[in-house]
């Protein structure tokens, strides 16, 4: 039962996902205009033995579509509690545990999709993919997204209405998203910047995918990994038990 | 079917359930008649274990509410007093959704649907998209819902409030066949006197508190007798003139003076043709529950106003479309 809870959960989400023709279209359109616009704009004013800025970006750019598309899901919970929808979803007969496990699950999956999109742009930055490739970037969302979908469930298990949801995109999803190397290399950063960089999980991600993809690595691929499954461990373990307190 | 012993829920020292004790056999209708705020849906919060109670015991269909909370919310269907819906999916996904949470084997699940979407008249709606749906049908739908799982008993948060007459009629019609078919117990809040008229037993609320709790007759049968209801040129001279000399409870408001009689039939023509303040109108009528409310607490229940939350889902709505 546990598992069959976790997957109507989720299933619940893809299904919405699919359905919002928008938001589909907006989850090529934006990062192509982000790789297109940004790629060609800073490439006069960006030199690096190992490629065009645009390449240089497009790690980046997945790593900025996680982030965003796993906090996103998380905080669909906000909405669920505003809709009422949550109430059918608390008073069913199954574990809070479940739930929770469900939706960081959907992220996980809406994460995925979208970065398998982004990777059928590469193309247009002259970067060749093999299939382990894309086995590999795959893998790597998955972790990613797990770790910050528990993030977004932790915020979003301590708030009752969208109104929060400014400040955390503001306060948090911003610099997390501008901080993690997905822009401009980090070594040059002053040093209380660069400890920001240090603990954000999505530099880690950010590296790791530039790694596969590009092969140029800030720290060693097992770092990264490590760093954000210790994160996500940490984040699942916290926001369950937040998600499981709240009524 | 349903026990509360000395229940309490205090939010923050307001105490919005205060020591309410009831219990409720299978196959009644039982309501909870009051004011918002009274702690009507807070007691239902608490009996469908999304609160945990401050103090006191509460069991349903056997299983304490704070012990075996699984237990409880597989005995239960509820209505929600706000919709509770998923508006970006079909009606037939809300229920398929429902039934595979519940744990229902699919080819139960596919018969109950179909009848439970015919019951409700929603079968050729069934592959729409919620969000055009209308109140009543998303209330129609929500019902279908809470019966998809065969709960013993039905929680029922204000089922028909912001629904038109026709609606209403039909949602109590199925309320009762539910009833007589599958012997479902039921509890319910509702703020609308008529439709409280429904219940086998009514427990009044205010305050967080049972002022009263009986038949719908036996609640009125605690008036004594008839109302009239009186207005005339000077309310103010009329009351004082029939406060010396009838010994009768007398009340007055916006509306006019408001009289208790026993003998009512005989008491009209008298009153009148000795009464030295000019009648402008004069109306006699059977008590209805809100007597009963009015004579108990003092007061009316007030018509229901949007909270700043309903705004907002309201506005939220409009912003998605």
């Amino acid at each position: 039962m546990f598992w069959k809870a976790v997957y109507v959960i989720c299933m619940r989400d893809i299904r919405r996902f699919f359905r919002e023709k928008s938001q589909v279209i907006g989850s090529v359109a934006r990062p192509a205009f982000w790789l297109v616009i940004m790629g060609t704009g800073f490439s006069t004013v960006f030199r690096s033995e190992t490629g065009t800025y645009a390449q240089f970006l497009f790690p980046g750019i997945i790593g900025m579509t996680v982030l965003f598309t796993s906090i996103f899901s998380a905080v669909s919970i906000i909405w669920d509690r505003q809709f009422g929808f949550l109430r059918e979803i608390l008073v069913a007969p199954v574990s809070r545990t479940s739930v929770a496990v469900g939706k960081t699950l959907s992220g996980c999956f809406q994460s995925m999709i979208q970065g398998a999109i982004i990777l059928a742009l590469s193309p247009i930055v002259n970067v060749r993919l093999t299939p382990v490739m894309v086995i590999q970037v795959l893998l790597l969302i998955f972790l990613a997204s797990f770790a910050l979908t528990s993030l977004g469930l932790l915020i979003a298990s301590r708030m009752e209405s969208h109104e929060g949801f400014n400040l955390i995109i503001n306060f948090l999803v911003m610099p997390m998203f501008l901080l993690s190397g997905a822009f401009f290399p980090i070594q040059g950063l002053p040093v209380w910047m660069r400890s920001v960089v240090a603990v954000n999980p999505l530099s880690y991600a950010v590296d790791a995918l530039r790694g596969v993809i590009l092969g140029v690595y800030e720290h060693a691929l097992a770092t990264d990994i490590l760093f954000m499954a210790g994160f996500a461990v940490v984040m699942t373990t916290v926001a369950v038990t937040a998600f499981t307190r709240e009524v | 079917m349903i026990t509360a012993e000395n229940l309490c829920k205090y939010f923050d020292g307001l105490k919005a359930v205060d020591g309410v004790s009831f219990s409720v056999k299978k196959g009644e209708i039982f309501g909870f008649l009051g004011p918002n705020g009274a702690g009507k849906t807070t007691t239902i919060n608490v009996l469908c274990t999304l609160l945990k109670p401050t103090s006191g015991t509460a069991s349903i269909n056997g299983f304490d509410v704070t012990k075996d909370p699984h237990d409880v919310r597989r005995s239960i269907g509820l209505i929600f007093q706000d919709p509770s819906l998923d508006d970006r999916l079909t009606a037939e996904e809300n229920l398929d959704f429902h039934g595979m949470i519940y744990d229902i084997p699919k080819s139960i699940r596919e018969e109950r649907k179909k009848e439970l979407l015919e019951m409700v008249e929603l079968q050729d709606r069934r592959k729409d998209l919620v969000k055009t749906f209308s109140g009543g049908m998303k209330r129609r739908l929500e019902i279908a819902r809470g019966l998809l799982h065969r709960p013993k008993v039905l929680f029922l948060d204000e089922p028909t409030l912001g629904l038109d007459p026709q609606t209403r009629n039909h949602i109590w019609s199925y309320i009762h066949q539910l009833r007589s078919e599958q012997s479902i117990t039921i509890f319910m809040t509702t703020h609308y006197m008529d439709e409280a008229e429904n219940c086998d037993r009514i427990g009044i609320i205010d305050y967080g508190k049972i002022v009263a709790m009986d038949t719908p007759e036996d609640l009125k049968r605690m008036v004594g007798g008839d109302i009239i209801t009186l207005k005339t040129t000077d309310d103010e001279k009329a009351e004082k003139e029939i406060g010396e000399r009838y010994n009768i409870h007398v009340r007055r408001d916006e509306k006019g003076i408001h009289l208790e009689i026993e003998n009512s039939e005989e008491f009209i023509p008298e009153f009148i043709s000795s009464f030295s303040t000019r009648i402008n109108s004069i109306n006699l009528r059977r008590p209805t529950l809100d007597d009963v409310f009015i004579k108990l607490t003092g007061h009316e229940i007030r018509e229901e106003e949007a909270t700043a939350k309903d705004r907002l889902r309201e506005r939220m709505r409009m912003r998605r479309h």
